[in-house]
C-alpha cells in the first residue's frame, strides 16, 4: 500500500523524479541550451585570444586579415576543419577512434550542470528561475568524478590510433591525470571542511559579498595554499602547457592526436578549450566568490531581480575569462616541464603540502570551534 | 507501470546486457568498457535510491581511477585476439572449478541476502536519505567508527606494502 501511495506522488518530497512537470524540463533544456551555447562560442573566441595574447607576448600581430582584429579568424578556422580529407588509420579500431574525441567534448562540457550562474531570477507574479540546472548536494564531488573521466577520451583516441607516439601520449596523459587527481581531491577536501557543504549552491552563497564583517569572504582569502594547489593541479589536468607533455611536439609529433584529421582533431582541439573555460568557472566559484561581488547588496536593492541575476552571471564571466587569459599568460611563459619534474612536482610536493594544508584547516577549524 | 518502474527495468537490462558484455567480449579492451558502463548503470541505480554520494564516489573511485589504470596496463600488452595464448586444458579445467566456486558463493549470498527481505529493503515510500552524505557520515563516524578505523589502517598497510614492492632495490643495481 505504501508503494502504491508513492507510485501515485502523493509522496512528492521523496524523489524528485516524480516531481518534474513539463515547465520544469523546459526550463532546464533552455538553461542547458543556453549554458552549452556560451560555453562553445566563449571557447570558439578563446582561441582568437590565444592566438592575440601568444602574438602580444612574442612581438607579433596575429591574425588580422579576417575581419577587424582578425575576428572571424575561428569562424575560418572551422570552416577549415570541416573541409580537410577525413583521414581513419587502416589497423585502427574504428569505434574508438571517433569514441575519443566525442568522449573528450562531452566531457568537457558536463561539469557545467551543477555550477550556479548567478542568484534565483524572482519574477513579479512570485515565479522564479534557477540559475543553475542541477542544484545537486554534492556538486563538488560531481565536478571532481567528472574531472576523473577527463582522461578517457585521450586515452581511448590514443589506444584507438594505432600509432607508437600515440599510444606513449595515452599512457603519459593517464598517469598525469590519475597523479593530479590526488592533490586536486585533497586540495578540495580542505576546502569542503571549511565551507562545511559539497553543495557548490552552499559554497558560492558562503561567500556572499566581499567582506563578512571580519575577513575577506572569499575562500581564496580563506584557503590560499588550497587555492595554489587546485590551480597547478588544474593545468595538469587540462594538459595545459607547462604540462602538456601528452602533445609534447618535440617528442610525440602531436601526442594522442598525432593520426586525427579534420573535424576530430578538431574535436580535440577545441575540447581543451572548452575544459579551460569551464574550469576557469569553477575555479571562481569555488575560491573567487562565483557570482558574488563586492558592493552586490547596494545593486540588489536598485535593480530588479532578473536582471540582478544576469549581473551576477556577468561577473562570474567576468572573472573566468580572467583565469582563461591567466591560463594564456602561463602557456606563453613557463616552457615544458620533464617528464621526472611533473612526476616528482605532483607527489613529492603536491600531495604532501596539500596534505599539511588539510592539517592546519582541521587544527584552525578545532581551534575555533572548540 | 509509472515511469519510476519503467526506468528501473530499463536500467535493470542495460545493468545485465554490460555486465554480460564483460565477460563475452574477446578483446579485453572493450571487455574495461563494458565494466565502465556497468559501474555508471550501477551508479544510476543508486541514485534511483537517492543514494547520491555512493553513486558519485562509485564513479570516481571505480570509473575514474581503477578502470583509467586497468586501461593503461591492457595498452601497454597490446593483448588482441589473433595473439591470445592458447590455454591447456589442465588451466580451462582449474578455471571452470574456480569459477563454479565463486559461484556457489555469490548464490549463497543471494540467498540469505533474500531471507527476511522485509528489514532490508529500502522503503520508497518513506523519504529515505541514508544514502545523503550527511546521514552516511553520521553513521560512519557513530555507529561504525571501529570498522571504519581499521579499514584505513587495511588500506594504509597496503600502500606501504606497494611502496616497498615499488622501491627500487639499491643493493641489486650497485651490483650489477
Amino acid at each position: 500500500m505504501p508503494l502504491f501511495l508513492y507510485f501515485c506522488g502523493l509522496n512528492t518530497q521523496r524523489m524528485f523524479l516524480l516531481a518534474i512537470t513539463i515547465s520544469f524540463i523546459i526550463q532546464k533544456i533552455i538553461l542547458a541550451a543556453i549554458i552549452i551555447g556560451g560555453s562553445l562560442g566563449i571557447a570558439l573566441y578563446a582561441t582568437w585570444a590565444e592566438r592575440k595574447v601568444s602574438a602580444v607576448m612574442q612581438d607579433r600581430r596575429g591574425p588580422t586579415r579576417a575581419g577587424p582584429f582578425g575576428l572571424l579568424q575561428p569562424l575560418a578556422d572551422g570552416v577549415k576543419m570541416f573541409m580537410k580529407e577525413e583521414i581513419i588509420p587502416i589497423f585502427s579500431n574504428k569505434f574508438l577512434f571517433v569514441l575519443g574525441p566525442s568522449l573528450a567534448m562531452v566531457v568537457a562540457l558536463m561539469s557545467s550542470a551543477v555550477i550556479p550562474w548567478g542568484p534565483d531570477m524572482k519574477f513579479a507574479d512570485g515565479t522564479s528561475f534557477s540559475l543553475q540546472v542541477a542544484d545537486i548536494n554534492i556538486g563538488m564531488l560531481y565536478v571532481f568524478g567528472v574531472v576523473s573521466l577527463g582522461v578517457y577520451g585521450v586515452m581511448l583516441g590514443a589506444w584507438a590510433s594505432n600509432n607508437k607516439f600515440s599510444l606513449l601520449s595515452g599512457l603519459r596523459a593517464a598517469a598525469q591525470a590519475i597523479s593530479y587527481e590526488l592533490a586536486l581531491g585533497l586540495s578540495m577536501i580542505s576546502l569542503v571542511m571549511m565551507t562545511g557543504s559539497l553543495s557548490l549552491n552552499d559554497i558560492v552563497s558562503q561567500q556572499h559579498g566581499f567582506w563578512d564583517g571580519n575577513w575577506f569572504s572569499w575562500n581564496v582569502f580563506k584557503q590560499p595554499l588550497a587555492f595554489l594547489i587546485f590551480l597547478v593541479c588544474s593545468f595538469a589536468e587540462l594538459n595545459r602547457a607547462p604540462f602538456d607533455l601528452a602533445e609534447c611536439e618535440s617528442e610525440l609529433i602531436g601526442g594522442y592526436h598525432t593520426e586525427y584529421s579534420s573535424l576530430k582533431l578538431g574535436f580535440y582541439l577545441f575540447a581543451e578549450y572548452i575544459s579551460m573555460f569551464i574550469t576557469s568557472v569553477i575555479i571562481s566559484t569555488l575560491f573567487f566568490g562565483g557570482y558574488n561581488f563586492p558592493g552586490m547588496d547596494a545593486v540588489a536593492t536598485m535593480v530588479p531581480s532578473p536582471l540582478f541575476s544576469i549581473i551576477c552571471a556577468l561577473v562570474l564571466l567576468t572573472k573566468a575569462i580572467g583565469f582563461i587569459l591567466f591560463f594564456m599568460f602561463i602557456r606563453w611563459t613557463i616552457p615544458r616541464f620533464r617528464y621526472d619534474q611533473l612526476m616528482n612536482l605532483g607527489w613529492k610536493s603536491l600531495i604532501p603540502l596539500a596534505l599539511i594544508n588539510m592539517l592546519i584547516t582541521g587544527a584552525v577549524i578545532l581551534y575555533f570551534n572548540k | 507501470m509509472d515511469i519510476y518502474q519503467i526506468i528501473c527495468w530499463i536500467l535493470s537490462i542495460f545493468t545485465l546486457g554490460c555486465a554480460i558484455g564483460v565477460i563475452m567480449s574477446r578483446s579485453p579492451i572493450n571487455s574495461v568498457l563494458f565494466l565502465i558502463l556497468t559501474f555508471f548503470s550501477i551508479s544510476a541505480h543508486y541514485v534511483m535510491m537517492n543514494a547520491q554520494f555512493l553513486a558519485i564516489v562509485n564513479i570516481i573511485v571505480y570509473a575514474g581511477a581503477i578502470m583509467v589504470l586497468f586501461l593503461f596496463v591492457l595498452m601497454l600488452m597490446n593483448l588482441n585476439s589473433d595473439t591470445e595464448p592458447q590455454k591447456n586444458f589442465l588451466i580451462q579445467f582449474a578455471g571452470v572449478i574456480s569459477g563454479g566456486a565463486l559461484l556457489l558463493v555469490f548464490v549463497a549470498a543471494i540467498k540469505s541476502t533474500f531471507t527476511g527481505l522485509e528489514g532490508k529493503m529500502i522503503d520508497l515510500s518513506q523519504s529515505t536519505n541514508i544514502g545523503l552524505i550527511q546521514n552516511l557520515g553520521t553513521m560512519l563516524f557513530k555507529e561504525y567508527v571501529f570498522p571504519f578505523e581499521i579499514a584505513s589502517v587495511l588500506f594504509l598497510s597496503a600502500m606501504v606494502g606497494a611502496v616497498v614492492i615499488g622501491k627500487k632495490d639499491k643493493q641489486l643495481s650497485t651490483t650489477e
